[in-house]
């Protein structure tokens, strides 16, 4: 028999092998939209027309209302407390760092739960001011509305903004801001002037998983009623039963993030941010007495409202159904919680170094833009994901069983789709970026310098990531895997979908509880999904301290 | 590198492929709450031997899921709520119809698919409540008449992206065409006294609180809020007893056209629409039996009879579509 020969393809790979790898992560990330976009394309016109005249123009309203306010606000908290506790030394400053980064364990359909059944009509706050102080009712808005719905998503993932900004006014040490004071420029000057600019990286990263995050919810806008691209999506697949009118939809959605994703790559490349080497840590002014006190009172507020006031109402709650609801089953859903995080965060790391890695050693283009499409799963609903998601596999099952059918190897079908990794796969997908950011944001400042003095030692390749470049990235691989693992330990459509038997988690229990109206049950699976949620923030508040 | 790929590969290996289903277990797609089903599955398990595995998640996932997988799918039965969504299971062609003399007896006829693709296995209605310190009961009626104009600003409804909802309109759209319909829905938006809830609960307590004076809800929802606060000012009123009855819907199962065990799946909906599991079926969630020969729960029992609608359940389905178009264009949110 004559031997096989291969052409070879070791140069094509060794000088294009950032790209290709960059190519198969967003082949995988961008499969289930693929699958979704080719069965959307005989979408029934009827339905798209009706959607088109009656539906769409709210929809497009509602999300960019919502979109734009939860930005907005985000942005104002997030920067405001980042750079209070960054710059500014005053009493309980410590424990507000580690306070605030807290809320991250809510997620946003609890956070949405808890200030309707608070704020509503029949809620206790204004039960309580019918009985009692009838002067202030006309001052309660309605928490139902677009007020509503923008304040209590942002109260849930302002800690985005905050935690990013933290990072990058931290990183940018010392020398700046001193430069800017030595130079008598003022307080808010510094602020808008050096430190907001210098950070915009980490600014940009926090604002967009804020962004993303915003466009992605179906959680919390469905306990308002709040129609958006989401609902939209849902009411075209549960309504209508039309997976494609919900496909279409759904594209919509993700061309207008690809147009986020653009923008800030734009302006990504038209910017290199590099940090002296070394830099002592920023200095802090000590606030005076009146000055301390509201900046403290102003962070305390925010704490509560974002978090004592939600966890309280949940211990309420907990409390009067603690018996029913306390019982071994309760253990396994922690457990099966924490194992599809663990897989979930690890798949999820591996690929995001991967990716930040590529991007750095080939700049070009279309490499960038592989890496950027590769973020893209974020912005799915994750239904549509889900849905997207077993198309895939369905065609991977079906070619793989007849394929090694024919090699004489005997596959029971189904062999991938009941598969455990199927669901590490999607959330990989999915919160892809939240891991790649931090890495990415810390490679920005891996100077070339740094490669070409390695080279000089005879460290290249493969020694050049694991000796030189993952110790200088740690600290945004630990960021990164904390934000993933939380995300995941929070989400819920997907591992709804996708989960195989007996693997149900805290989310999914609290999804099927709230959704009938059981607040009170749902509250102790919410408390436990916010503790679990707490341990990966405390971890991070313990890597922070060592760093500072 | 390499370590990481061996490490990748085992698992892959170790997570790879579930069990095919064997002769004694089955595989229950359910959309109906995994703490209303649990305890029945269990008895059935313990009883006859055959083990119940399930999943739940929302019928239009389960509907996609069954399609996905194809002639591959482990499922064998899919159990959800409301009969919309049995009849697009059915419309799929995802349903193997079954022919069982059981069913016959043990279900009536507008509660199961002319096609005997599916079957009902409790009955659920959805009625007028109001607040007793606010409104007599003399001054209720049918659900058009909650479209008048002295319910401005008193009417109080949960939103029409509920199937319940739409199955309800789509019964009102099958009883009096789309037209008068459309005004119906159109009048009771303009009398909402609030944006309307997400769920029936909120809605009843937003009624006894006061916001607003009445509302469209179901019963279950209002036996599980009394039963909690028996003190509330919440009236139950039976719709339409003049006309065509309450409006109800079921809860049911259909066994699945690709499911490797019909047998076994057509003699687990047997026991279920029997005297025992119907039982428990119901009064887990305070609904009503549909097998006609088995008692309500004691408290459902308080809310006294009433006449319902006879019109075949598949019409939900088969109107769902425009029952939706038609409350986009009426703006009811």
């Amino acid at each position: 028999m004559q031997p096989l020969i291969l052409p070879d393809m070791t140069p094509l790979f060794k000088t294009e092998r950032g790209f290709i790898l960059t190519v198969l992560i967003a082949l995988t990330t961008l499969s289930p939209v693929l699958f979704i976009l080719v069965s959307g394309f005989d979408a029934e016109r009827e339905i798209w027309v009706h959607l088109r005249q009656y539906v769409l123009p709210e929809l497009v309203k509602n999300t960019v209302v919502l979109a734009a306010g939860v930005v907005t606000v985000t942005a104002v908290l997030g920067i405001s407390l980042a750079w209070l506790t960054a710059f500014y030394e005053f009493r309980g400053r410590q424990w507000m760092e580690r306070l605030l980064l807290l809320p991250l364990a809510i997620p946003a359909y609890v956070m949405a739960f808890i200030y309707t059944g608070l704020l509503d009509f029949s809620g206790p706050v204004q039960t309580f001011a019918r009985a009692h102080l009838p002067g202030v009712l006309p001052f309660i808005p309605e928490i139902r509305s677009a007020w509503g719905v923008v304040m209590v998503i942002s109260l849930a993932i302002f800690p985005y903004v905050f935690l990013m900004a933290s990072s990058g006014f931290r990183s940018m040490g010392r020398s700046m801001t001193e430069a800017a004071q030595s130079m008598k420029a003022g307080r808010v000057f510094t602020l808008f002037h050096v430190a907001i600019p210098m950070a915009r990286p980490w600014i940009f990263g926090g604002l967009i998983l804020v962004l993303m995050e915003t466009l992605a919810d179906f959680g919390a806008v469905s306990v308002f009623n709040y129609d958006t691209f989401t609902t939209g999506v849902y009411k075209a697949w549960y309504g209508f039963f039309s997976i494609n009118a919900a496909s279409q939809l759904a594209s919509i959605l993700v061309v207008v993030v690809m147009a986020v994703f653009a923008a800030e790559f734009y302006f990504q490349r038209k910017q290199r941010f590099f940090n002296p080497g070394h830099h002592r840590p920023v200095q802090r002014i000590r606030l005076g007495k009146a000055g301390g006190a509201m900046a403290a009172a102003y962070c305390g507020l925010v704490f509560c409202l974002a978090f004592a006031v939600p966890v309280g109402q949940l211990a309420v709650w907990a409390l009067s159904a603690f018996e029913a609801e306390m019982g071994a089953h309760y253990f396994r859903l922690v457990a099966n919680t924490f194992a599809l995080g663990g897989m979930g965060t690890g798949l999820t790391m591996v690929v995001a170094v991967v990716l930040a890695y590529a991007g750095r050693t080939v700049t070009d283009v279309k490499t960038g833009a592989a890496a950027k499409l590769s973020l893209a799963g974020y912005a799915l609903p994750g239904t549509v994901l889900a849905v997207g998601m077993i198309n895939v596999i369905a065609w991977l099952d079906d070619s793989l069983v007849s394929s090694l059918g024919l090699l004489g190897v005997a596959v029971s079908p189904g062999m991938l789709k009941g598969s455990l990794m199927l669901l590490p796969l999607c959330y990989m997908i999915r919160f892809l970026t939240a891991g790649y950011n931090p890495v990415y944001g810390n490679m920005t400042r891996l100077t070339p310098s740094m490669d070409e003095a390695a080279r000089l030692m005879k460290v290249s390749g493969a020694g050049l990531l694991a000796k030189v470049h993952l110790p200088l990235i740690r600290r945004g691989m630990i960021t990164g895997s904390i934000l993933v693992l939380v995300e995941i330990i929070k989400e819920m459509p997907v591992t709804l979908m996708l989960r195989p038997f007996g693997w149900d988690t805290l989310a999914v229990k609290i999804f099927e509880l709230t959704s009938e109206g059981e607040w009170e049950r749902a509250a102790l699976p919410a408390l436990t999904l916010i503790a679990v949620g707490m341990i990966p923030i405390v971890l991070l508040t313990l890597v922070r301290k060592e760093n500072t | 590198m390499k370590k990481v790929g061996v490490i990748l590969l085992t698992l892959a290996v170790l997570f790879t492929g579930s069990a095919i289903a064997a002769d004694h277990e089955l595989v229950v797609y359910s959309a109906r709450k995994e703490h209303l089903i649990k305890d029945l599955f269990e008895k059935y398990e313990r009883e006859q031997g055959v083990k119940i595995k399930y999943i739940t998640g929302k019928a239009a996932m389960l509907l996609q899921r069954i399609l996905s997988e194809g002639k591959n799918t482990e499922a064998d039965i899919l159990l959800t709520v409301d009969a919309g969504n049995l009849w697009h299971a059915a419309q799929k062609g995802v349903l193997a119809p079954v022919e069982s003399a059981v069913l016959d007896a043990n279900i009536p006829s507008h509660y199961r698919d002319p096609g005997n693709a599916w079957f009902g296995l409790s009955v659920r209605a959805r009625t007028i409540f109001y607040n007793t310190d606010k409104v007599k009961k003399e001054d209720l009626s049918t659900y058009v008449a909650l479209a008048g104009p002295e319910w401005k600003d008193r009417l109080l409804l949960r939103t029409s992206k509920k199937v319940y909802n739409q199955s309800l309109v789509a019964m009102l759209i099958a009883g009096m065409g789309e037209e008068k319909t459309e005004q119906v829905v159109g009048g009771w938006v303009g009398n909402l006294a609030a944006p309307p809830y997400s769920s029936d609960t909120k809605l009843l307590e937003a009624i006894a609180a006061g916001q607003g004076d009445v509302g469209i809800a179901n019963t279950y929802y209002y036996g599980r809020l009394m039963k909690k606060n028996p003190d509330l000012p919440l009236g139950i009123f039976w719709a339409d007893q003049a006309g065509d009855g309450v409006h109800v819907n079921v809860s049911g199962a259909g066994i699945l056209a690709h499911s490797k065990n019909k047998a076994a799946a057509q003699t687990f909906i047997e026991w279920l629409s029997g005297a025992d599991a119907q039982k428990i079926f119901a009064d887990a969630n305070m609904e009503y039996p549909v097998n006609p020969g088995v008692a309500v729960h004691e408290n459902v029992k308080g809310w006294g009879t009433f006449k319902e609608s006879t019109l075949n359940l598949s019409q939900a389905g088969t109107r769902q579509a425009d029952a939706i178009k038609l409350m986009d264009r009426a703006g009811y949110k």
